[in-house]
């Protein structure tokens, strides 16, 4: 199927109808969807209404932008005027956003065609998407296992064709995991890189909207659309970021590529041999591989998992029954907020807002949250030091292929221990992206994170590029 | 991190979190918790003491708007998805237990 | 027997106020919504001020600069600082956390000056956004315990308020009450907010305990809801005593949050502090740290207006009286200064001036200075008595100005030199023979009487000074 370039192209020069292209993934869904659950909404009429909107734009001369008539699907966490958002919860089911993410805005403006809202683990919380109030979505290489997650929807609807690119939010990984679960490309830009207004608040420190695609170029096309400072988010970052779609044709020569020698053990053979190809591919393609170290590495998961409950804790104390979203009904207000919410969450966000309660109540602080923050920041400083000697890191993305649903059984631990090789971008708000590159255990496929210095992202995509190319030339499988 | 947290802790944070949780709740509640503190407790070997806390990771200040004003919310848009609503407000059951 | 400031025995009073003051924005604190006092409920709504998922806010610069006109006025340092989260569950606050300045505040360490000079801490001024609001029906009428259900109007929430809290400096009601009036003052004349205390937008908390002189401060309770400057009085003298009560007679005071009542004249239990509260105070990860730039708190102090005790002290010193006179309070807080030294500077008696002014300006009238300033000149050259001024003054206001020596003329209030005087006086001593021996045997008071008699006769056109003098001639 065509590309996001392509169709943008095709349409913006009237060659191609919007419109058959919405209709072309409609078709997709309808055959697929039932099997994958992608989605929680598949908004079909207002995709074909904008779709024909931007078809008459250009037929009056118009230009749509950079992305007309490309259908998007977004995770279910981004507010959309109107249209159902709800974290894929009881406690917002049904509930309509009054206003558009400022991602909404810049997509429309780009002329992008919302396909649908996507399915995730509840309020972003796990990395199977699993933990979702309206069922689990099945991974499209294999709908035995999980497309992983938190944004396993916007992964699965990306790999299985129901969308030509997708929105996920990453805040220890829920983008670059289930992208490489699912065989596509997904990236967490630096922290600050897109506006987090309209995004529905998991970790605030930690979330980052990122793009999912079939190709690093339309990837790179997506977050150029998506990117840049917001007035309405006061941690965006008031730059103007350079065009990554410019920066992937540069190759890679004389790229510094790191290894992490001290990176923590645990990802499965298969996907460690995929990591060794990807080094060799990079060196064939003119870059030089160096030795780095980042000792507190090991540590992210523990501060990660202090750090973003707490912070969880706050974001969800709002979901009270008051003004918005699922109430039950109690003698007064405070036995309706304990009831509400007993109703309204699932058990891991239930786990995740005790952990986090915990961590910042009277007594625990320092122990915890103070604690943790300390830790951040030496992964935050030793990461720092690390890319003054290397350009991008390579590491796994997931530590292994996509898992049979269940595996984890009921152990929370096993679960986070999915997010080990992504959490650390996370807490130090570098960015980070995992690629496609080939196939492991039961030719599923693997992902290579790329990792790079703050505001790196053109070094990382021109690495990703390569990668990308080097598949095709012999270093696939 | 010291001694296990106990069935009675967990208790009091899921008052302090407005969460109703059943005994059975409680109980599966204070063993996750306890094995997760435990897993938690490596870094506790770290030496953190001249480690300045970091809560954000791009350092940015200053951040402001004008102040201006822009167009709102529809209140009826908003009451109509509110739980409940009467004269133009949120209507919600006595308040008692809470008063601040 | 009682204390200084009326409490039995030798119990001390402690006070330490915590003040919460709107800020005079046209919007809110982090978001565009207008900050509107009386409005239609929730018209002043938005994603961040109802606490919507995804919604982020976005610190208002004019908030800011208001903040640092207050701490600055009121003598503070300001620091750079950081915005926490201050978590509770409440039905009318949206995010279930307040968004409030902690151990990093905007202004700190500084003082207020009451007006005979007594220096009343400033810990702390820091900002932070105000609440919406819950009104209770059914049950005891209005009351919040025993209602049947609440409305919420969150119009007021995310407003930006300023804290103001003070150490625990305070040692009288009427300290109290002078503290409360001074920060008023001073905040309308920086113009940070309009100080309301009957809209709300100013409240006071007071941090009320006793001890005894050389022992420990004693256990402290928070009273709240005092609306008025004279409830703040009636609160703390009901709760010192109420404190007292029980140490005397052998009780404890629990450390706790009482509620004014002003119907009863009461305070009553709110909350006591065994039910802790734990706000889990943590760094807002959605706003970034605030340090104003040198160059930002210089502009904001040098654009910063005289404040009411430096007027005071100017007024003081260009008529005579004390600073803390009742006139200089009353003339500066009615902002009726200037009017008093543009007088004199028309050439009048300015000391006239502020009598007139502070007797008959009440409704602040418009009088062009200058017919004052004639005014007070005839007063003073004796050419027309205190009684008949207060006539011409009342004329003056009654015509928005006029030439004072002409209302004068038309009220036949011509001048009345000692040679007319002489015979009313001998008339006055004739009708009033006792007075006069007495007067003669040298008994000051009888004066009164005899010069009464003249101002009768002379109806009110005798100048009192005048007439004592032709007395103590005609004496020898
Ligand atoms: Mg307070
Ligand atoms: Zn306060």
């Amino acid at each position: 199927m065509a590309s996001a370039i392509e169709i943008a192209a095709g349409v913006r020069s009237g060659a191609l109808k919007a419109v058959d292209v919405v209709e072309r993934h409609l078709a997709t869904i309808g055959k697929r969807e039932p099997e994958i659950h992608a989605f929680n909404l598949v908004m079909t009429d207002q995709a074909r209404a904008s779709a024909a909107s931007i078809d008459a734009l250009v037929a009056a001369g118009g230009d749509p932008g950079p992305l007309a008539g490309v259908p998007i699907a977004l995770k279910d966490n981004m507010c959309t005027r109107g249209v159902p958002t709800t974290c894929s919860s009881k406690i917002l089911a049904g509930w309509k956003p009054p206003y558009d993410a400022t991602i909404v805005t810049k997509l429309a403006a780009a002329g992008a065609v919302v396909i649908g809202k996507t399915n995730l683990d509840e309020f972003a919380m796990g990395s199977s998407t699993e933990n979702s109030a309206f069922g689990p979505t099945r991974n499209p290489h294999d709908t035995s296992r999980v497309p992983g997650g938190s944004s396993g929807g916007s992964a699965a609807a990306v790999a299985a064709g129901f969308a030509s690119v997708g929105l996920g939010s990453d805040t220890g990984g829920s983008i670059r995991q289930p992208a490489a679960l699912c065989g596509v490309v997904g990236v967490k830009p630096t922290y600050g890189y897109v506006s987090r207004y309209g995004l529905i608040a998991f970790a605030s420190s930690l979330d980052q909207i990122g793009p999912f695609a079939n190709s690093v170029a339309d990837a790179a096309q997506l977050l150029d659309v998506i990117g840049g400072h917001d007035p309405m988010d006061s941690t965006s970052i008031p730059l103007e970021h350079p065009s990554l779609l410019d920066a992937i044709d540069h190759g890679v020569e004389g790229l510094r590529v790191g290894r992490i020698t001290d990176l923590p053990e645990g990802a499965d053979p298969d996907v460690n041999e995929r990591v060794e190809v990807a080094f060799d591919a990079l060196r064939a393609a003119g870059a030089t591989i160096v030795d780095v170290q980042v000792p507190a590495f090991t540590f992210g998961l523990t501060a990660y998992y202090l750090i973003a409950p707490a912070e969880a804790s706050s974001n969800l104390a709002r979901y009270d029954g008051v003004r918005y979203g699922l109430r039950v009904d109690a003698e007064d207000t405070n036995a309706m907020y304990g009831v509400t919410r007993a109703a309204g969450f699932g058990d891991e966000v239930k786990r995740r807002i005790m952990l986090g309660t915990y961590a910042l109540s009277a007594g625990y602080y320092d122990a915890y949250y103070g604690k943790a923050l300390k830790v951040r920041r030496l992964i935050h400083d030793e990461f720092e030091r690390a890319y003054q000697h290397a350009d991008v890191l390579l590491t796994p993305a997931s530590p292994s292929v996509a898992f049979p649903f269940g595996a984890k059984g009921d152990n929370p631990l096993a679960m986070y221990l999915c997010d080990v090789y992504t959490i650390p971008a996370n807490l130090s708000g570098h960015p980070g992206m995992s690629v496609p590159f080939g196939t492991g255990a039961d030719d599923l496929p693997v992902g290579v994170q790329v990792l790079a210095g703050t505001l790196c992202e053109p070094q990382m995509f021109r690495a990703a590029a390569a990668l990308e190319r080097a598949v095709t030339q012999g270093f696939g499988k | 991190m010291s001694e296990r947290i106990s069935a009675e802790v967990v208790a009091k944070v899921a008052r302090l979190a407005r969460l109703d949780l059943t005994p059975e709740e409680i109980e599966r509640t204070t063993t996750q918790l306890a094995d997760m503190l435990e897993h938690f407790a490596d870094i506790d070997a770290l030496q953190l003491d001249d480690v300045a806390p970091m809560a954000q990771p791009y350092p940015l200040d200053n951040v402001f708007r004008e102040d201006v004003i822009a167009p709102g919310l529809d209140r009826d848009e908003v009451l109509a998805a509110a739980p409940a609503a009467e004269h133009g407000r949120f209507r919600v059951p006595p308040i008692i237990g809470l008063d601040l | 027997m009682s204390g200084r400031d009326g409490l039995p025995g030798d119990w001390q009073l402690v006070v330490g106020l915590e003040v919460h003051v709107e800020l005079a924005t046209v919007t809110k604190l982090f978001s565009a919504s207008p900050n509107r006092f009386g409005d239609e409920p929730n018209t002043n709504i938005d994603p961040v001020t109802l606490g919507l998922p995804g919604a982020l806010p976005v610190l208002n610069r004019q908030a800011v600069e208001l903040a640092m006109r207050i701490g600055l006025a009121l003598n503070c340092s300001i620091r750079p600082c950081t915005f926490h989260r201050k978590n509770y569950f409440y039905p009318d606050m949206p995010k279930a956390y307040q968004i409030s300045q902690y151990d990093q505040p905007l202004n700190v360490d500084g003082f207020l000056a009451l007006p005979d000079g007594t220096r009343i801490g400033i810990e702390r001024a820091h900002i932070e956004e105000d609440t919406g609001k819950s009104t209770h029906f059914g049950g005891a009428g209005g009351r919040i315990h025993g209602s049947d259900y609440s409305l919420i109007d969150f119009n007021r929430a995310g407003v930006p308020l300023v804290e103001i809290v003070s150490r625990p400096d305070i040692r009288t009601a009427e300290q109290a009450r002078q503290y409360v009036t001074e920060l008023r003052g001073i905040l309308l004349a920086v113009e940070a907010s309009d100080a309301k205390m009957e809209e709300g937008s100013m409240r006071v908390d007071a941090n009320v305990s006793v001890h005894l002189p050389g022992t420990p401060f004693g256990t402290r309770c928070e009273i709240k809801n005092v609306n008025s400057v004279r409830s703040i009085g009636r609160a703390i003298e009901y709760e010192a005593r109420r404190q007292i009560d029980l140490l005397e007679s052998g009780d404890q005071v629990r450390q706790e949050t009482r509620h004014w009542d002003e119907t009863d004249g009461r305070t009553h239990t709110l909350r006591t502090k065994e039910d802790a509260d734990d706000y889990r105070y943590f760094l807002e990860p959605d706003l970034v740290p605030l340090s104003p730039s040198d160059a930002w708190i210089a502009a904001v102090r040098a654009a910063l207006p005289m404040l009411p005790a430096a007027r005071r002290a100017r007024l003081a010193e260009a008529t005579g009286v004390a600073p803390d006179s009742e006139a200089a309070m009353v003339v500066v807080d009615r902002g009726q200064d200037e009017y008093v030294l543009a007088v004199g500077a028309a050439g009048g008696d300015v000391a006239r001036a502020l009598v007139h002014v502070k007797e008959a300006f009440a409704d602040s009238p418009s009088v062009p200075p200058a017919d004052l300033a004639k005014l007070t000149t005839m007063e003073v050259e004796g050419t027309l008595t205190a009684t008949q001024a207060k006539t011409v003054v009342a004329d003056l206001i009654a015509n928005g100005g006029g030439d004072a020596a002409a209302i004068a003329a038309a009220k036949g209030f011509e001048a009345m030199g000692a040679d007319d005087l002489g015979p009313l006086v001998d008339r006055a001593i004739a009708e009033n023979g006792e007075a006069w021996a007495k007067f003669c045997a040298g008994e000051g008071k009888a004066m009164g009487a005899l010069v009464g008699a003249v101002m009768k006769l002379s109806q009110g056109k005798a100048d009192g000074k005048a007439v004592t003098a032709v007395l103590n001639v005609k004496k020898g």
